[in-house]
């Protein structure tokens, strides 16, 4: 039986000519480095990705049989999937986090190649290749977000579409490509599922071919070594006799590092998908919902930072040269820094440009998930009890200061925005006349309430201000428990003698 | 000696460079006619947006009674181009303002800056945005923030009784006049500067 099997497998390779592809692979080595020292596990992370884009395309595959690109049926579709399909929720979740692994891991292994050298001569193409790879990767990410068809996909389409808009000469019309038509809507998604589902998939897997074609031709990278710089003249002749010295293959001698690798990502998508479940979708796309508030997916968090943190002056450079260029630019590293040594101990500005892009990058991000330049629109009016034994126009203000918005940007007593400095802090630093100025005239990203609130009401609220500065800095204890409810008894055994008129 | 049953290749002649080069020409340009063939047909439907002929239709959106002066009030009216199955995401909203008996102003719901939805709120008499906390004024102008240029409108009528607004769709930088940085903006900078 096991020599009929061999037979027949022996006669597929034979008619399929797959013996020589078999002995290549098999033959196939590698620098001696990556199997022999422990620094072979800074160069599994390419593998990983290929590991990472197939369970992409299993579970990928799996959601488009029931999901329905309609913008009638697809948010629908999907909490039939979250719900009745079962297994749905749970690849919902490993595609998601999948795709977190995916962006995760082509960047940490774009920093790899930077920090170690490795676009450099003959390798140039490799990063080339990579970086339409990475672009691949984004666009998938982006894409995917529409499909979960709620607000926060939409609005950044929106949000895309609309920078997209002041692209000079053909913003307009790329705008309408990207929507296929006015506005979001039945077409947009058509045409997101037909570009996420089939065109970047096989432009990916097109690719990768070529990536990984290019990893074989030119050899994998040997890990650098200060005062061995790349000269093109020798290189090739000097790498092929160090790995021929060295005799370590790619199958298994490295091969089994990139497996325990993928399996070690795998464990983890499995893990957080398990464990955290599917993402979304949260409330659906109707254009004609304005209370939202929508947040892009964490792997463009950082721009929906940077976009508020920028300069005005910066919008053209932000939002239209920087994503134009970074594409250009990144391909062009190898062209301008192809040669020359490669250890990063000679190559201290190759490091500290991976190391500074983590360090914006980390940054921005977690300001993006807590973001404290918007109006805090859920806060709650503070209650009545807290303002007890307050003068009338306290009470008066404290009601005008929620109403009229104040309290979306501000504290000023136990709740509030922070958009807005803390009014306790304010009033600590300006005179009267100068919050006054302030609260009429606006300053900065705070607007003018000249037109919108009365003299009056302009007086409370800063009587109430006022206030709220002067208890806040009494001690905690006379301030919460003690004073509040004594002011509370006292009004219970008097009603009517103090608090709101 | 057994004759060589296969053909030698003195027996067939040489094929000049010429008649080459021309092969090869003509491989590649059959090739590339055929991709054209088929990438031209496929642009027109990647490229090609859905103009349709009602994209600049008046949309009926209720009486002007409906619309106390000095009010702020959304309205849903079907998109400029909603495709047959578009559901609710053929709909559009925008913000009227009766802004007196005969005048009024229907503003887009997109914040100018990046495009998200901008909500009115009636206490702060503000428009917000909750994106980037962009804010405008009732009458469109910016109060605060990073929005460049004052909210979009759309083109509003009183048409045989009826408030009608024109279906466009989200607003693009180049259909905005150059209105630049409103008056309130500016004094904001300045004394931003200055403080």
């Amino acid at each position: 039986m096991k020599a009929r099997l061999r037979r027949i497998g022996s006669w597929i390779a034979d008619r399929a000519g797959l013996e020589p592809i078999f002995r290549f692979l098999k033959e196939y080595k590698v620098p001696p480095e990556l199997g022999r020292t422990k620094k072979g596990w800074f160069w599994v992370l390419g593998q990983a990705l290929v590991f990472v884009f197939l369970a992409q395309v299993v579970t990928g595959t799996g959601l488009a049989m029931k999901y329905i690109p309609s913008p009638v049926h697809a948010w629908d579709s999907l909490q039939f999937l979250n719900n009745e399909v079962m297994w749905g929720g749970f690849v919902r979740a490993l595609h998601y986090f999948g795709a977190s692994a995916m962006v995760v891991l082509v960047f940490a292994h774009m920093a790899r190649i930077v920090i170690t050298g490795s676009y450099k001569f003959p390798r140039e193409l490799n990063w080339i290749t990579g970086v339409v790879l990475l672009f691949l990767v984004l666009a998938m990410a982006f894409t995917g977000q529409l499909l979960r068809w709620d607000h926060h996909g939409v609005a950044t389409v929106d949000v895309a579409a609309s920078i997209l808009g002041r692209f000079p000469l053909v913003g307009p019309w790329l705008m309408e490509i990207v929507l296929s038509g006015q506005t979001v809507g039945g077409a947009t998604l058509s045409r997101f599922f037909a570009l996420h589902v089939i065109v970047f998939p096989l432009l990916i897997v097109a690719m990768i071919g070529v990536h990984l074609y290019l990893a074989l031709a030119n050899g994998v990278s040997e890990p650098p070594k200060a005062g061995r710089p790349v000269d093109p003249a020798t290189y090739r002749s000097w790498y092929e006799r160090h790995k021929e010295e060295g005799n370590t293959r790619f199958f298994p001698d490295v091969a089994w590092r990139e497996v325990a690798f993928a399996l070690l990502v795998y464990a983890v998508i499995f893990g957080l998908a398990f464990f955290l479940g599917p993402k979304g979708p949260g409330a659906p796309p109707d254009p004609t919902f304005t209370e939202q508030v929508p947040r892009p997916d964490w792997y463009f968090l950082w721009l929906y930072t940077l976009i508020w943190y920028k300069p005005a002056a910066l919008d053209a450079v932000v939002l239209v040269w920087f994503p134009l260029l970074v594409f250009p630019a990144l391909m062009l590293l190898p062209l301008l820094f192809g040669t020359g040594e490669r250890a990063p101990s000679r190559r201290p500005w190759a490091v500290v440009a991976v190391g500074g892009a983590f360090v914006i990058w980390a940054t921005l991000t977690a300001f993006g998930l807590r973001p404290h330049w918007i109006p805090n629109f859920d806060t709650d009016p503070v209650p009545a009890a807290m303002l007890a034994g307050a003068p009338p126009e306290v009470h008066a203000g404290a009601a005008v200061f929620y109403e009229r918005g104040c309290q979306y940007c501000h504290v000023a007593y136990d709740r509030g925005g922070d958009y807005g400095p803390d009014l306790n802090q304010s009033v600590a630093r300006l005179s009267r006349e100068e919050m006054t100025v302030r609260i009429m005239m606006g300053i900065g990203n705070m607007p003018a309430y000249a037109h919108i609130l009365s003299a009056s009401e302009v007086d409370n609220v800063l009587a109430y201000i006022y206030w709220a500065a002067e208890r806040r800095a009494r001690p905690a204890e006379e301030r919460d428990a003690p004073g509040a409810s004594d002011a509370a008894e006292r009004e219970a055994a008097e009603p009517g003698r103090e608090g709101p008129p | 000696m057994e004759p060589d049953p296969k053909p030698s290749a003195a027996d067939c002649p040489e094929i000049p460079l010429a008649r080459r080069q021309f092969l090869a020409m003509l491989v590649l340009g059959m090739g590339g006619l055929a991709g054209t063939a088929l990438l031209v047909p496929w642009m027109g439907l990647f490229l090609a947006p859905h103009h349709r002929s009602d994209l600049d239709a008046w949309r009926d959106v209720g009486e002007p009674d409906d619309f106390p002066v000095g009010e702020t009030l959304k309205v849903i009216f079907r998109d400029p181009e909603p495709l047959p199955w578009a559901g609710y995401s053929g709909r559009s909203a925008a913000w009227v303002r009766r802004v007196s008996d005969n005048e009024f102003a229907a503003f887009t719901t997109y914040c100018t800056h990046v495009g998200c939805a901008v909500r009115w709120e009636e206490g702060a008499q503000l428009f917000m945005c909750p994106c980037h906390g962009g804010a405008f004024h009732a009458n469109g102008m910016v109060a605060a923030g990073p929005p460049p240029r004052p909210l979009d409108r759309f083109p509003i009528r009183v048409h045989d009784g009826r408030v009608e607004i024109q279906a466009v769709g989200m607003p693009r930088p180049d259909d905005a006049p150059e209105a630049g940085r409103t008056p309130g903006q500016d004094r904001g900078k300045d004394r931003e500067l200055g403080s």
